[in-house]
């Protein structure tokens, strides 16, 4: 592991491709009194000799990592390292596969994740995911961003109304959703799919929001959209993005880690993991020698 | 076989292909055409047979009148009409919940020895000959009831839709995309809510589909009705009672010795096809609405 000291948020730098439309600026927290107490709880998460198998298949070998709250934490590394295994601890989508066994520790906030008293509905409720391929329900735009709300218990139909619409604004997508509310989501291109997905997770408000690959099935312009509110979002979530993408790693994170074979190699800063590897295997990967 | 050196490979000649291929691809698609005219040669004799025979003794009083004693010219088949869709009702009432509820086991925990032994028990009772199934329901329902009723009738029929109603959901439920599933377990949604709430709209239309299909079979079984609903040429809607169908009305009438009931069988059966393509047809009309 490499300690540096602290350099200017790189992730700062103007995507390539600028949206045609401005959009608006969050006018959500402007409008919200109070707006420090209004902000969610700073959760960090973290990993203390962390195991996974897949059967008998190690995917995880002794990872241990933090990732601090309220920042953009990039997971870098070539396919079948391990990098979603990882994400999706967070938030233990991995339950899904059958076989899968863990030791050792995974934090979310004071949360001990896989603890047998861990309630994974509740914990999944406060680490939101957005996943690859944009997945909204086959439902109305209205109805995908209500369900986790509806799930909530939200009846009233005004404050339904109210998030629905705050989340699409949060996501960006709002003035290009606002006057068809009730058509199938599926109608949208796949970049608004995907910020409707990030708006569907937004709307139960999380404490983390996991990303995994969200660009890599879009086009360039929608990938600069993404990212641009990856940024902006990281002020009021704690953000965890896994891509394939180093630019955009480069672009998007304060820190970065990179995986090898199921091992956390190398975790820093993310100018200083880019400009100064600790590690030949980092310098190697991000030279584009292998992967 | 002697071995050819890739040096010595001659190329291809790229000619079209020869005379003799060229016939036999004309053949290969007028063959699939005649098979393809074939499958409509039944429905098109059944409806003319029908239309030929059975036109003649539709009137307002068939679908109005209760049949008339015998010996007596006229009369309709009214409780035969309403007997069937009783008996259609009564075995949806019964075979869809079951069945889309098996369905949706099988589908969600489908991995199971259980499982496998629900799966095996559908496909075995899907080959159940229909008369076997009356006879079944004679011993299970009839008897122990001391009458023919119509519950017995629709109990039979329940259980021929069920084989097709459980194995249609298991598959129309895997089909949902896994994407939809992990979305919904995302946001913190627990299983049963995932499945109530994102599996089942998305497979409604194709469960729908099976049912309303499962449902148009059922209606016209004749030989389960045989031994449980039995028939009764009185009006009856009672469930515990013998009821009339269209099934075994157009049986009893077809076989009669007098020409004024062989018209009306014709006639029965008319009403009957018409009632199932009414069904199909809706049901195409609902399914395309709700998959667009």
């Amino acid at each position: 592991m490499i300690e540096t000291r602290p350099t200017p948020d790189i992730a700062a730098a103007p995507p390539a491709d600028p949206p045609a439309t401005p959009r608006p600026s969050l006018p959500v927290r402007a409008t919200e009194s109070g707006a420090a107490s209004a902000l969610p709880p700073r959760v960090a998460l973290s990993a203390r000799k962390f195991n996974l198998y897949y059967g008998t298949n190690q995917a995880l070998r002794a990872v241990s990592l933090e990732l601090p709250a309220h920042s953009v934490s990039a997971i870098i590394g070539p396919s079948g390292c391990g990098k979603s295994t990882l994400l999706r601890s967070f938030n233990r989508m991995n339950d899904l596969i059958p076989g899968v066994r863990t030791e050792g520790v995974v934090q979310v906030g004071d949360v001990n994740v896989f603890a047998p008293a861990t309630d994974v509905v509740e914990l999944r409720r406060r680490v939101g995911m957005v996943f690859q391929r944009p997945n909204p329900f086959p439902k109305s735009i209205f109805e995908n961003v209500a369900f986790g709300l509806r799930l909530l218990g939200l009846r009233n139909r005004g404050e339904i109304e109210a998030r629905v619409e705050r989340s699409l604004l949060q996501a960006a997508l709002w003035t290009e959703v606002r006057d068809r509310l009730e058509r199938p989501a599926l109608q949208l291109s796949g970049g608004q799919q995907q910020r409707l997905c990030i708006a569907r997770c937004l709307a139960v408000e999380p404490d983390v929001v996991l990303m995994d690959e969200p660009a890599s099935a879009l086009d360039p312009t929608a990938t600069a959209r993404i990212e641009e509110l990856i940024l902006e979002l990281k002020a009021r979530y704690t953000i965890v993005v896994v891509t394939h993408n180093m630019q955009q790693a480069a672009r998007v994170s304060d820190r970065t880690a990179f995986m090898l074979n199921g091992e956390l190699i190398e975790i820093g800063e993310t100018r200083a993991l880019f400009t100064r590897p600790g590690k030949k295997l980092t310098e190697d990967y991000i030279t584009g020698r292998f992967g | 076989m002697s071995r050819v050196r890739p040096e010595d490979l001659r190329p291809l000649r790229l000619g079209g292909p020869s005379p003799a291929r060229r016939a036999v691809d004309r053949a290969s698609v007028v063959a699939a055409h005649l098979a393809a005219l074939l499958v409509l040669v039944p429905v098109a004799l059944i409806v003319w047979h029908l239309l030929a025979h059975g036109l003649a003794g539709i009137n307002l009083d068939f679908f109005l009148h209760m049949p008339a004693p015998v010996g007596e010219a006229g009369g309709g088949m009214a409780n035969a009409i309403v007997g069937t869709l009783m008996l259609v009702g009564i075995a949806a009432a019964i075979a869809v919940p079951v069945g889309v509820g098996a369905g949706l086991f099988l589908a969600e925990h489908g991995g199971g020895r259980f499982a496998t032994l629900v799966r095996y028990t559908a496909d075995v009772l899907s080959g159940v000959p229909s008369i076997v199934v009356g006879v079944a329901t004679y011993g299970l329902v009839v008897v122990p009831m001391g009458r023919f009723s119509a519950l017995a009738g629709g109990i039979a029929l329940a259980i021929l839709m069920l084989p097709v109603i459980v194995r249609s959901t298991e598959e129309v439920v895997r089909l949902v995309p896994q994407s939809y599933r992990q979305a919904a377990l995302a946001l913190g949604a627990p299983h049963w809510k995932v499945v109530q709430q994102v599996v089942l709209p998305a497979a409604s239309a194709g469960i729908a589909t099976a049912s309303l299909l499962a449902l148009s079979r059922a209606a016209g079984e004749t030989a389960p009705l045989l031994f449980t609903a039995l028939g009764n040429r009185f009006w009856s809607t009672a469930l515990d009672q013998p009821i009339a169908s269209l099934p075994v009305f157009i049986f009893d009438y077809a076989r009669a010795p007098y020409a004024d009931w062989n018209r009306q069988a014709w006639a029965g059966a008319l009403v009957l096809l018409t009632l199932v393509a009414l069904v199909s047809g809706l049901l195409r009309a609902t399914t395309r609405r709700i998959v667009r």
